[in-house]
């Protein structure tokens, strides 16, 4: 088991050097001059001189990479060109609130696509499979963005009962784990979880129909095993696929917050990212998909890992 | 003694062995939900490539006086936007330039991704570990990250838009192509094939593409649903398609600031996207079941 954890987080070194240089390039590759947000139209040549220098930017691109991979190492992503604040701690205190976002939808998503899952693969081609099946293709088959606004349309503004945009007065810093907060929490939360909880069940009941219609499954009836025992058997060999799954949308909720975060005025990552996009905050840009996308290698590497250790059908050698 | 007359054997059924791919082609068009979507998908794109042809208002005329009039007004069916242009003209004609963002990167995609594949999967070795790798560092990005985070890179436009999902999708692609193309590189009648003295290039057209082509295209497909979600997202951010042009993306965000005067018609361009990409995911669906002759 070690050598095969070893060997797992050896072999990320390599896609998280990888994923650094993507970063890296993406702001290279962006047309017009990186300074263009914080110069004034009429800055001299010298003033965008000495900034080029000030950020680093007059130097050569492997360069420049060299040291803002080794600055990252320690830390330091730079200050954000719009606030000046230093990158790396507004992108964790936005990822905060992603976190708590992607927690909150996935505990929803999950326990609906599991629930589904398992009463559509165990009731095949029954009204209650077609039922589950339909939901979970509506799940993954919506724009989500769009349900966010359909969603605020009729429980903040026709129903007038949850807020719609943000995170309560106060902003995130004075978040509190009550009900006065708590609901600026529950729409976005609905509207992030539909996505997993239709991949989950769409995993889950393909799972559930394999796993019944293989021989042991015949031999546990025949032996006259309880049907929910048989049923135990079914979830303990379909686990592992399903968390494996589970892992890799959890990633995709954290990465892939920006358009609900965006619909509700969510203070995550993704409206971090937004911002960044549309000032051209280039080293806030950077910093805010580094991490993200290493949070996403991290969970993979976590997933993998776990699904090694809990499925003794992987090879672990 | 017996002996079969003629007009026994003129009495026997005829089967005629059909093809696989007749066989998949009967098997799906007997499927009631892949049918009805396919003639969905058909409508939708035959109004919208047909929109100048229909009698619409004009997509682009406002009208300060207008403005979010109800769905049901005289005239104005599914009333008219923030700027009282004619919702249902702007809802067909945003068709044309929503499927082409959502549905051109998969087919770009497919083009390469099929391509990387077929030869990364066929020559294997160093190039097969290559061009596997490289794909497993775009992996490392969820989807919708990756394609804001290119489109914000390149800036907003379609162009940009589209470049930025055919990456995003080229790596999906590439994968199960890999996979379908290793799976039948190994199989007896290519090793027939190649010891008969056919070449590289003639094993791959004939026997490799035939081949792998189908689960490609079905996977593909599925895709699509994603893309015209993620191309509508990016517009609707305000990364893709720039005013005034009729994108059910781009005017959901600009009906966004709507839901408080008329909310049923700011949320109708969602219901297109809705419509397009469900029914390509029933539709890829029934192909896959209509494909695995199996069961």
């Amino acid at each position: 088991m070690f050598s095969y954890v070893a060997r797992r987080v050896v072999y990320a070194i390599p896609i998280i050097l990888s994923v650094a240089l993507v970063c890296f390039l993406l702001v290279h590759i962006t047309p017009g001059d990186p300074l263009v947000a914080v110069l004034p139209a009429d800055a001299s040549q010298e003033l965008a001189q000495q900034l080029r220098v000030a950020y680093g930017f007059d130097k050569p691109l492997p360069v420049q990479f060299g040291l803002w991979v080794w600055r990252a190492l320690h830390g330091d992503l730079g200050s954000s060109i719009a606030t000046g604040r230093p990158v790396l701690a507004e992108v964790l205190n936005a990822v905060r609130n992603t976190v708590m976002l992607a927690v909150f939808a996935a505990a929803i998503g999950f326990t609906l696509g599991l629930f589904f899952g398992l009463i559509a693969g165990y009731f095949r081609d029954t009204w209650v499979d077609k039922v589950a099946t339909s939901i979970a293709i509506a799940g993954v088959s919506v724009p989500h963005y769009w349900l966010g606004m359909v969603l605020v349309i009729i429980f903040s503004v026709q129903l007038n009962w949850l807020p719609a945009v943000g995170a309560g007065s106060g902003g995130s810093a004075a978040w509190a784990w009550d009900w006065e907060h708590m609901k600026y929490l529950i729409l976005p939360a609905v509207t992030t979880s539909v996505i997993p909880m239709g991949i989950v069940t769409r995993t889950v009941r393909a799972l559930t129909g394999d796993i019944l219609s293989q021989d042991f499954v015949e031999a546990l009836r025949a032996k006259g095993l309880q049907e929910f025992k048989v049923f135990r058997h079914v979830i303990k060999n379909a686990a592992p696929t399903a968390l494996a799954v589970m892992g890799l949308q959890l990633g995709y909720m954290l990465g892939g917050s920006i358009l609900i975060e965006t619909v509700f005025s969510w203070p995550g990552s993704g409206l971090l990212l937004n911002s960044a996009i549309f000032q051209r905050d280039l080293p806030l840009l950077q910093g805010t998909i580094l991490v993200l996308a290493l949070f996403f290698v991290f969970l993979n590497l976590l997933v993998d890992i776990a699904q090694a250790s809990i499925d003794p059908r992987i090879k672990r050698a | 003694m017996t002996v079969i007359t003629d007009t026994a054997l003129q009495a026997a059924p005829v089967t005629k062995a059909r093809g696989y791919w007749a066989t998949v082609g009967r098997r799906i068009s007997r499927d009631k939900v892949s049918m009805a979507c396919a003639v969905i998908l058909l409508l939708i794109l035959l109004a919208a490539i047909f929109a100048p042809y229909l009698g619409l208002a004009d997509p682009y005329q406002g009208s300060m006086i207008r403005r979010l009039r109800a769905i049901g007004t005289p005239n104005y069916p599914l009333g008219t936007d923030e700027l009282g242009r004619d919702m249902l003209a702007r809802l067909i004609y945003g068709g044309r330039l929503s499927l082409l963002i959502g549905i051109l990167p998969v087919i770009l995609a497919f083009i390469i991704g099929t391509s990387l594949g077929l030869v990364a999967g066929y020559v294997g070795g160093k190039l097969n570990t290559a061009i596997m790798r490289t794909i497993d560092v775009f992996y490392a990005f969820p989807s919708v990250l990756l394609a804001i985070a290119i489109s914000g890179a390149l800036g907003a436009g379609i162009v940009n838009s589209i470049v930025s999902l055919t990456i995003v999708f080229v790596p999906q692609i590439t994968r199960v192509a890999e996979s379908v193309t290793t799976g039948v590189r190994n199989m007896d009648y290519v090793e027939a094939a190649r010891a008969s003295g056919a070449d590289t290039f003639t094993i791959m057209r004939v026997h490799m593409l035939g081949n792998v082509l189908g689960s490609i295209f079905v996977y593909a497909t599925g895709l699509i649903s994603v893309s015209m979600i993620l191309a509508a997202g990016l517009s609707f951010l305000g990364l893709g398609t720039k005013p005034p042009e009729p994108e059910w993306g781009l005017m959901l965000n600009t009906l966004r600031t709507a839901i408080y005067v008329n909310p049923w018609v700011a949320a109708l361009p969602g219901v297109m996207i809705f419509a397009v990409s469900i029914c390509f995911n029933l539709l890829s669906d029934g192909m896959r079941s209509a494909m695995d002759i199996r069961n």
